[in-house]
This record gives C-alpha cells, sequence and structure tokens, in this order.
C-alpha cells in the first residue's frame, strides 16, 4: 500500500491538485478566487505531462559516449507551450475581473447574478 | 514550388499574420484593410484546398518538411475542407458587415483591436480544423477561444463582461479537460499524429487510460460545442456580445468543436469502440433530444431577441449530435450538412439583428413592435432564415432535416422522426414569436421607415439567399458531406 503511495507519488498530487483547482473554480464566488482555481487546476495537468517523462538519472537527449539514458523531451516542449497559454489565461480573466470591476463595483458572482437578473427584469417589465 | 503546394500552411498563417499587422498599424482603416485582404485569402485558398482534397482524397503537408509522425502534419480531407469553405466564407461575408456595425457598438479607438482579434479568432478556428496533431489541435483552440472571450467582452452592455469572464472559465476547463485527454493518449501511444496515433490505439483500445482520455476529451470538447446541459454559457455570450462577433461565433464556433468531436471519435478512437463498445450513442441521443426540445422550449419564453437565437443554437446543435449517434453514413452526413445549413442560417439572422441595434442596445420585443413597416428587408431576411431554422422545403435546413430524417428511417426508428418534427414546431413557435411582433402588431406613434444600411443590408441577405440557394442546389453541400461521411466511416473501420 505505500509502496503503491511512493510509487505514484506524482499521480497523486497532480490529481489532488487537479480536484482541489476545479472544486475551488465551482465554489467559490469570488472571481479572483475563481482564477486562483483555474491556475491550480491547469498547473495540475503541466505534472501530469512532465512526471512520465522524466527518468531517474535520465539527461537531456545529448548524442553523446557518456549519455546513454535519455528523458523524453517533447512533454517538456508540449507543457511549456501550455504554460503559454494559461498565463495568457490568467492574465486575461484578471483584465476581464478587473473591468468587471469598474463596471458591477463588485467581483462576487452571486451579487453579479443578481445585478444581471434585475437588469432582465426591468427589461421585461417594459414589454 | 508552387503556391498551389503550400496552401494548407496559407490557410492558417494568413489570418495569423495579419492580426499583429493590425495591432502595429493602430489605425482602424488600415486593420480592416489588411485583415479583410487575408480573411478574403483564406477563402481563396480553402476552396483551393476543397478542389485539391476532392481530386486527391486528402491533402497532406508537413510543416518545415519534417515528416510525420515526428514532425507536424496538416490534413485536409473531405470534411476539413468543407469546414474550412465554411469558416473563412463566413468570416469573408461577416468582416464587411463588422466595419458598419462596430461603428455603432464599439468605441473607434478600439477598432483595430476588434480585427485583429477577429484575424486570430479566424486562425486559431482554421488552425483546429487543418491541423493533423493532437497538441495542436489544444493550441488553436486555445487561440480561437483567448480571441473569442475578448470579442465577446468588447459588447457594449456590461453583461457582456460577465457573459465572457462565464465563457472563460467555462471554456478553460473545457480546453484542460481536452489536453489531459490528449496527455493520456500521448502516455499510451508515444505519438501525437492523429492518423498514427489511430493505429497504435488499435491494441490498447479498451485500457482504462483510453477510456479516461475518450471520456476528458468527449466531455471537454462538449463543453466547447454547448451540448446540453453544458450549454450555459452559451446564450448571454451570443446575446452581449457585438452583433458581427456574435454572427461570426454562432456560424464557427460551436461548429468547429463539433468539427474536433467527429474528428475523435471517427478518426482516432474508431467507431467500433465509440459505438460498439460503450453506451456513448444512446447518451448522446438522449442529450440531443434533451436540446432538440430543452432549449427549443426556452427559446419560446424568450423576451431578447438575440437571447432567443442563442438558445435556438443549442437546439440546433442536437440535430447536428444526433445524426452523429445514428453510426451510420447517412447520420454523420446529415450532422455535416446540418453544420453547414444552420451555420449559415444563423449567421444571416445574427446579422440583421446586428441592423436592429441601431434602434436600441438590446433587441427586447417590446422594441420591435411594427418592425417590419420600419426594416422590411432586415425583417423579411429574418423570416426567411428562419424558414431554413425551422426546416421548410425550399430552405437550406430542409435539406440538413430530411437527410436525419432518412437517417432515422434506415435504423427503423420511427419515434425518432416523431421527434424531429415535433421539435421542428417548436422552431415554428419561437420564429412565429417574431413574426408576430415584428409583423401583425402596429409599430408606435411616429416611428418612421428605418432600413438598415446597404453595408449592413448587403452581407446579411447575401446569407439569407446561399440558405435558399443551398437548399435548392444541392450538388456542393450533399456532395461533399456524402464523400466525407464516408470517407469518416471507413477509415474508423
Amino acid at each position: 500500500m505505500t509502496g503503491g503511495l511512493i510509487e505514484h507519488f506524482s499521480h497523486i498530487i497532480a490529481v489532488l491538485l487537479m480536484v482541489a483547482g476545479l472544486y475551488v473554480v465551482i465554489a467559490r464566488g469570488n472571481l479572483i478566487k475563481k482564477l486562483v482555481g483555474l491556475s491550480i487546476f491547469q498547473t495540475s495537468v503541466y505534472l501530469l505531462y512532465i512526471a512520465p517523462a522524466k527518468l531517474l538519472g535520465g539527461t537531456a537527449p545529448i548524442l553523446a559516449p557518456q549519455f546513454n539514458l535519455y528523458s523524453n523531451p517533447l512533454p517538456h516542449v508540449l507543457i511549456l507551450t501550455a504554460i503559454v497559454v494559461g498565463v495568457a489565461t490568467l492574465a486575461l480573466g484578471l483584465a476581464i475581473a478587473v473591468r468587471i470591476k469598474e463596471a458591477y463595483s463588485t467581483i462576487e458572482e452571486d451579487e453579479i447574478t443578481a445585478l444581471d437578473n434585475a437588469a432582465q427584469v426591468a427589461e421585461e417589465a417594459r414589454s | 514550388m508552387s503556391v498551389a503546394a503550400h496552401l494548407p500552411a496559407l490557410q492558417v498563417i494568413l489570418p495569423l499574420l495579419s492580426a499583429p499587422l493590425a495591432v502595429l498599424l493602430r489605425h482602424r482603416g488600415f486593420a480592416f484593410a489588411i485583415v479583410t485582404a487575408a480573411t478574403w485569402g483564406a477563402f481563396a485558398v480553402s476552396i483551393g484546398l476543397w478542389m485539391q482534397a476532392g481530386e486527391t482524397g486528402i491533402v497532406s503537408y508537413h510543416i518545415g518538411n519534417w515528416a510525420p509522425p515526428w514532425g507536424i502534419e496538416y490534413r485536409v480531407d473531405r470534411l476539413a475542407s468543407f469546414v474550412l469553405v465554411l469558416i473563412s466564407g463566413t468570416a469573408t461575408v461577416v468582416l464587411p458587415y463588422s466595419r458598419a456595425s462596430i461603428e455603432r457598438e464599439i468605441p473607434s479607438e478600439l477598432h483595430y483591436l476588434y480585427y485583429a482579434m477577429f484575424a486570430l479568432c479566424l486562425a486559431g478556428l482554421l488552425g483546429i480544423v487543418i491541423t493533423g496533431d493532437a497538441f495542436n489541435v489544444f493550441v488553436f483552440l486555445e487561440i480561437s477561444s483567448l480571441s473569442t472571450y475578448v470579442l465577446i467582452a468588447l459588447g457594449r452592455d456590461r453583461r457582456a463582461l460577465a457573459a465572457s469572464f462565464r465563457y472563460l472559465i467555462m471554456g478553460t476547463i473545457g480546453a484542460t479537460f481536452f489536453v489531459i485527454g490528449i496527455g493520456f493518449l500521448y502516455l499510451m501511444t508515444g505519438t501525437l499524429n492523429l492518423v498514427d496515433m489511430a493505429e497504435r490505439l488499435r491494441s490498447v483500445e479498451s485500457s482504462r487510460p483510453v477510456l479516461a482520455a475518450l471520456a476528458f476529451i468527449t466531455v471537454g470538447v462538449s463543453l466547447k460545442l454547448a451540448l446540453f446541459p453544458l450549454h450555459q454559457w452559451l446564450p448571454n455570450a451570443y446575446a452581449y456580445a457585438p452583433s458581427a462577433a456574435t454572427a461570426f461565433l454562432a456560424a464557427t464556433a460551436t461548429k468547429v468543436s463539433i468539427y474536433v468531436l467527429i474528428r475523435f471519435w471517427f478518426s482516432v478512437f474508431g467507431e467500433s469502440l465509440i459505438f460498439h463498445k460503450l453506451p456513448l450513442p444512446d447518451i448522446l441521443l438522449a442529450l440531443s433530444l434533451a436540446a432538440m426540445f430543452a432549449a427549443s422550449f426556452i427559446a419560446i419564453f424568450q423576451n431578447n431577441l438575440k437571447r432567443l437565437f442563442a438558445y435556438s443554437s443549442v437546439g440546433q446543435i442536437g440535430y447536428i449530435t444526433l445524426g452523429m449517434s445514428f453510426d451510420s453514413v447517412t447520420g454523420l452526413q446529415a450532422s455535416i450538412l446540418h453544420l453547414f445549413n444552420h451555420g449559415i442560417a444563423k449567421a444571416a439572422i445574427f446579422l440583421l439583428i446586428g441592423g436592429m441595434v441601431a434602434f436600441s442596445a438590446a433587441p427586447t420585443f417590446d422594441k420591435l413592435a411594427g418592425l417590419a413597416k420600419r426594416m422590411p428587408f432586415t425583417c423579411f431576411g429574418v423570416v426567411i432564415a428562419g424558414l431554413s431554422l425551422i426546416g421548410v422545403p425550399g430552405t437550406a435546413g430542409f435539406v440538413s432535416k430530411w437527410y436525419l430524417i432518412l437517417a432515422a428511417m434506415e435504423k427503423g426508428q420511427f419515434w425518432l422522426v416523431a421527434a424531429i418534427l415535433l421539435s421542428s414546431l417548436l422552431a415554428v413557435a419561437y420564429v412565429w414569436r417574431f413574426v408576430e411582433v415584428a409583423y401583425l402588431k402596429p409599430p408606435p406613434e411616429g416611428a418612421s421607415k428605418q432600413e438598415a444600411p446597404l453595408g449592413l443590408l448587403l452581407p446579411a441577405w447575401l446569407l439569407v439567399i446561399a440558405s435558399i440557394w443551398f437548399g435548392l442546389d444541392t450538388s456542393f453541400t450533399v456532395g461533399t458531406a456524402v464523400e466525407a461521411a464516408q470517407q469518416l466511416v471507413k477509415v474508423g473501420q
């Protein structure tokens, strides 16, 4: 049991982060906290890709006589791209949160929903 | 080395390069000119690719001359060429419309950014369709999604911001699910090339990571394509985005996600796994029916015309996924056809609604009373495109629903035929609501005739005429859809 835990250590961490991140996104009403959760969720995927690609004692794939154990470089490159995507998403999300704060004077989701619903009721009252 | 050999690369590069140029020029006239040139170029390229794919079946392009499966391959088969024509064609029509439309909806100092985002979104959508590399799909998906969030947030109602943020959260969860699925597939097969992956998957088909990958990819993509009940982000996003952006997204963004789902189900996982070993078709059938009825029903009670047709989109997506669930060439053909025909009709409707927004910020029914007297061409266009949504003979919508019914009868499921016809009645109801208000109610006192300017009417009517044209002359749409469906089913076996 403990052997399995240690063997799959990185996977367990990845899954924990994944579930925790997703939970924060769903359970929190504060837009900034939602973005934090989203970032944790995305970060867990980086681990999911990187961990299996690393061999203990493996090096970067350099053709030289003293190296014969290589780590797979492709997942690292993929995740470099995914990190860029994650940063861009976070930046855009924060920018929109700032605009929401300016427009609604709040960043709590339920307050925004309440304001939106009030606007919709007002629209319907006119018809 | 002729240009013809490099069409697949040009397809993505033209709009991709025009986006930073538009930002650097910082002038809305130049930005408009350069993005329009790139978009029209992309449309010409997509027609060229459609013809090439018609001759050879599959066009394969190796980026940087690295042979697949090591390098990234751009792969255009019949289905991809068809969707490319839909996307770039819609963009070609919507962009000239944008110029007049965003004049009223977006502050003029932001116009160049709108064009840049439009070009990026177009590049992303085209890239998703054309690439033959799994991770590349994710990257293009995020390029198109991020620019979509910005386009929606440009809407002038503050609810556009909230809608954009909600879509950002949902969309990112969807895309991350998708990339988790790709990760599992890569771990199991050691390749990212979709064709290579499909071959290697055969031996590990039923292993748990592959099933997990299938689940993550299906749920992730379903979020992006607004499959009922994962459609929560869509109505507000469509309702409050700038009109031109709504029209473009309604015709392309969800359609491209459907393309991704078809690609992964039929070309990568293969129909034997999807349809014979797992209960996926039944689940998809149930969700499609739920979308067709529930979303269309909700649409009837909407007070905002844009929201009404946004819910209608969720319902129409149900027809497309219904065709996929049949596991037959006819069903898939109906899906592909409806993807195209619905895209055109819905883009036409949202473009026409954009003309109405001249009167008021939100096209609510109380403001539309007697509109047919004031904007006769706009209203008539909405009615014609609405008939295509219902599926009246003589419109494009009829052709795709006809094949959908044929596919249901082929399976011997006559109750589904009844369900398709019944749900079309719901479409009659929501289109009728517009007709009633616009044609039968008297216009308010002192309202003068105020037709939308030609710059808005012409592009919209081009699409309205297209949705009749493809209802009468089906050689292009049906011909390509049949070949695409046959190609997909053959590969999947």
